[in-house]
């Protein structure tokens, strides 16, 4: 496959899983199991993307998600750059627009960006040329995460069509819950959302999710619950009266589980509050693929680099022994 | 100055009743006879065959950017983007820096409205000393320097007491408190409406409630206080509903929509388009709906441009960063002409009266209409002449519409300001 036709295949850039389709999103999840191989051989590096210049270029803090990214870069072997908001001309009033021309201007080939605004990484990609990927922006999307939460899902059920989801808690800020919604719906499965009322967005119904007010509720329908971070700062702005009655009323408990008709699947995107929205029993418990999801997102972010960089999806396999995979 | 005979028209005066083929005769720049077949022995002919010939249009609500913005708008460039769009009076609004507040800064943009050319600049004074919502400015020194009205412009009044104070206390002087109406605790945070566009972008929403509720309070007070209340910038089916209500127990209050309000929903912020972020935000179909029938039936007796320059790096940033506000002294009677009179959902003579007659209603202010001993305030417009908005041709300083591209029918070619050309479409009579 040539690369426009490859590009063509994903796009320039991933802003967001909304508006891809389902044989888009196949794709990348199909890209990613030749890549999961690679971090558990010995030597952990591949020449896919020798020569590419990556920036990783995070606004807000993060640890999970960068250091995935930065491992998934340097195992294909890319030169990577690390921008933080602190210590760097986005703290001295640079704006987006003209940190991004910069960095273009020193000749880069793709930008992965965390930023605290929502549509920041759709902003960017239509101003450079480099490729971009969302790390995070704002309460819009993550869709790397998104994809390895999907894929985890995948892995353990084999199917994707009609499997119902429950996502569970801070809806509202959580751009975890849109990419999930919105490739979940894409591919088929069964989505919900439950928490309280006041995290759970306007309309929310519309996106095609179904809308639990009970965790008790989610648990007697899903298939797999997804736990979603509450932040602490949540609580000062009243979204919740206190931790305490969150875990009572809201928490994914041992007890609660118990009284599932069924095994449930339990995944959480972290960082995670334990005692909070996730009990530890559970988190560290058989119902848990937390650290699963982990080690599939550095696949994942493998593929989507992979992808972007104008690999061709069927030749990812042998792609790893020699790049012959790009033409 | 010479007489002026503007000859063959398609004359519209709403608030004279007036809508003839005929002539419009100027003199000493007043209007001292509309007919037709006007034959004075000696006057200066201005062909106007073709051409519908009205009151000049009036805006209640634009931002001039003068003092400290005049990287965004001067009130000399604001005035001539006025007269461009067929305005020949403009309220300015005081949300300045510094705010305007007081007798000095009032006499500041009176002054350099007397210098511009174009439209004629009428200030409206803050409610609230530096509009922070705590104590009242000197209505009375304020109106004695010039200015039209009081507004917090942009901020409802803090208190409910402030307010009431306001309304009670500009009835000594006359004038209109200019009110935003919103929850201001409600809508904090928002960046567009909240609804499930907001959500499917992640942005902050600002619910149609903080209107409902900003709209509840002012009309109770106009209500108590018998005060003369001009509700800015309508945008909610809610709001709409609540001045008709409180219009028929003879509340004394007016309002106004903008263009976009009438056009645009919130579908269109899809791509976080910051040309799209306004305030009050876009809102749903069903609100466009009922802003365009309370517009028809009288309940919004004005249309504003709400004319907000922004320059252009500033809405070159992340959608949560860029500030609200668009353009539309040049565009709104085109963009109206075209979507709802050429479409049959509103006449002519209801948007010439909605762009002029209404607003100088509303405001107290003389103009809007064409009998005989007004000023010649004047707009000319040619409804088949099809053009599209280029930004880059705005003689405004800033080109942040969400109109730009748009292909339009109905275009102003010649404003009088006092019977003399202020702006025309062709070189000649400026």
């Amino acid at each position: 496959m040539s690369r426009a036709a490859a590009t063509a295949a994903l796009g320039k850039d991933l802003v967001g899983l909304e508006g891809l389709t389902a044989d888009q999103i196949r794709v990348i999840l199909d890209t990613a199991e030749p890549f999961k191989e690679i971090s558990e051989r010995r030597i952990k590096k591949v020449p896919v993307l020798r020569g590419k210049t990556i920036v990783n270029l995070f606004f807000e803090a993060s640890t999970r998600t960068r250091i995935s990214f930065e491992f998934a870069e340097k195992r294909l072997a890319a030169d990577t750059v690390n921008i933080g908001a602190v210590g760097s001309s986005v703290s001295k009033g640079e704006t987006l627009v003209d940190t991004a021309r910069n960095l273009e201007a020193m000749r880069i080939d793709m930008v992965v960006m965390r930023h605290w605004s929502p549509g920041a990484a759709r902003f960017l990609a239509s101003r450079i040329p480099s490729n971009v990927i969302n790390a995070g922006d704002g309460a819009h999307e993550h869709p790397t995460q998104g994809l390895l939460d999907i894929l985890t899902l995948r892995d353990h059920f084999g199917r994707l069509e009609g499997l119902k989801v429950c996502i569970v808690g801070d809806v509202l800020h959580s751009r975890v819950a849109r990419s999930n919604i919105f490739g979940l719906v894409t591919l088929g499965a069964e989505v919900a959302v439950c928490g309280p009322h006041t995290l759970l967005p306007a309309g929310i119904e519309e996106l095609g999710v179904r809308v639990f007010g009970r965790v008790e509720e989610a648990i007697e329908w899903a298939e797999a619950l997804n736990v979603l971070r509450l932040q602490l700062e949540r609580m000062e702005g009243g979204f919740v009266p206190s931790l305490r009655e969150y875990n009572r009323v809201f928490g994914v408990t041992r007890e609660r589980l118990e009284w599932a008709p069924r095994e449930l699947l339990v995944l959480h995107p972290g960082p995670m509050n334990r005692g909070v929205e996730i009990d530890s029993d559970v988190a560290d418990g058989p119902h848990s693929v937390i650290l699963r999801q982990v080690t599939n997102g550095v696949a994942v972010r493998m593929a989507v680099l992979y992808l972007l960089t104008g690999g061709a999806p069927d030749r990812a396999e042998s792609a790893k022994s020699g790049g012959e995979g790009r033409s | 100055m010479t007489r002026l005979l503007i000859r063959g028209g398609r004359v519209i005066d709403p608030a004279a009743g007036v809508d003839l083929q005929g002539d419009v005769l100027v003199d000493e720049g007043r209007i001292v006879a509309v007919a037709a077949g006007l034959a004075p022995e000696s006057a200066e002919v201005l062909d106007a065959r073709g051409l519908v010939v009205c009151p000049g249009f009036v805006d209640p609500h634009a931002h001039l950017c003068e003092p400290g913005g005049e990287h965004r708008e001067t009130i000399a460039t604001g005035a001539m983007a006025a007269a461009a769009g067929g305005y020949t009076a403009v309220v300015a609004m005081p949300d300045t820096d510094p705010v305007v507040d007081d007798p000095a800064s009032v006499g500041f943009v009176v002054a350099a409205g007397r210098r511009a050319r174009g439209a004629r600049v009428f200030p409206a004074a803050a409610v609230s000393a530096g509009r922070r919502g705590e104590h009242l400015t000197e209505f009375g020194e304020v109106v004695d320097a010039g200015a039209v009205a009081v507004s917090d412009a942009g901020r409802s009044v803090k208190s409910s007491k402030l307010m009431r104070l306001a309304l009670e206390y500009a009835r000594s002087f006359g004038i209109p408190v200019l009110a935003r109406p919103e929850d201001a605790g409600l809508a904090s945070g928002g960046v567009m409406h909240e609804g499930v566009v907001s959500t499917r972008l992640g942005l902050r929403g600002k619910p149609a409630a903080a209107e409902e509720i900003g709209a509840a309070r002012d009309l109770a007070l106009a209500g108590m206080t018998g005060g003369r209340l001009h509700m800015q910038r309508v945008s909610t089916a809610a709001a709409a509903t609540l001045i008709r209500r409180s219009l028929a127990r003879g509340v004394g209050v007016s309002a106004e929509v903008t263009a976009h309000h009438l056009l645009l929903t919130h579908e269109v912020v899809a791509d976080y388009g910051t040309e799209y972020k306004v305030d009050p935000p876009l809102r749903t179909t069903v609100d466009v709906e009922a802003v365009r029938a309370a517009l028809a039936d009288g309940t919004i007796g004005c249309i504003a441009t709400d004319h907000t320059p922004c320059h252009y790096d500033e809405k070159e940033q992340a959608f949560d960063d860029a500030p609200f506000g668009a353009v539309g002294l040049e565009t709104t009677f085109a963009v109206l002409h075209t979507h709802l009179v050429t479409t049959g959902i509103l006449e002519l003579g209801t948007l010439v009266e909605r762009m002029s007659t209404g607003p100088a209603r509303a405001l107290g202010f003389p103009g809007g209409t064409l009998k005989p001993g007004q000023a010649a305030d004047l707009a000319l417009v040619d409804p088949e002449a099809r053009w599209k908005i280029d930004p880059a041709e705005f003689l405004s300083k800033c080109r942040n519409t969400p109109f730009a591209g748009e292909e339009v029918t109905g275009r102003v070619v010649r404003t009088l300001v006092g019977g003399r050309t202020v702006w025309s479409a062709v070189a000649d009579g400026a």
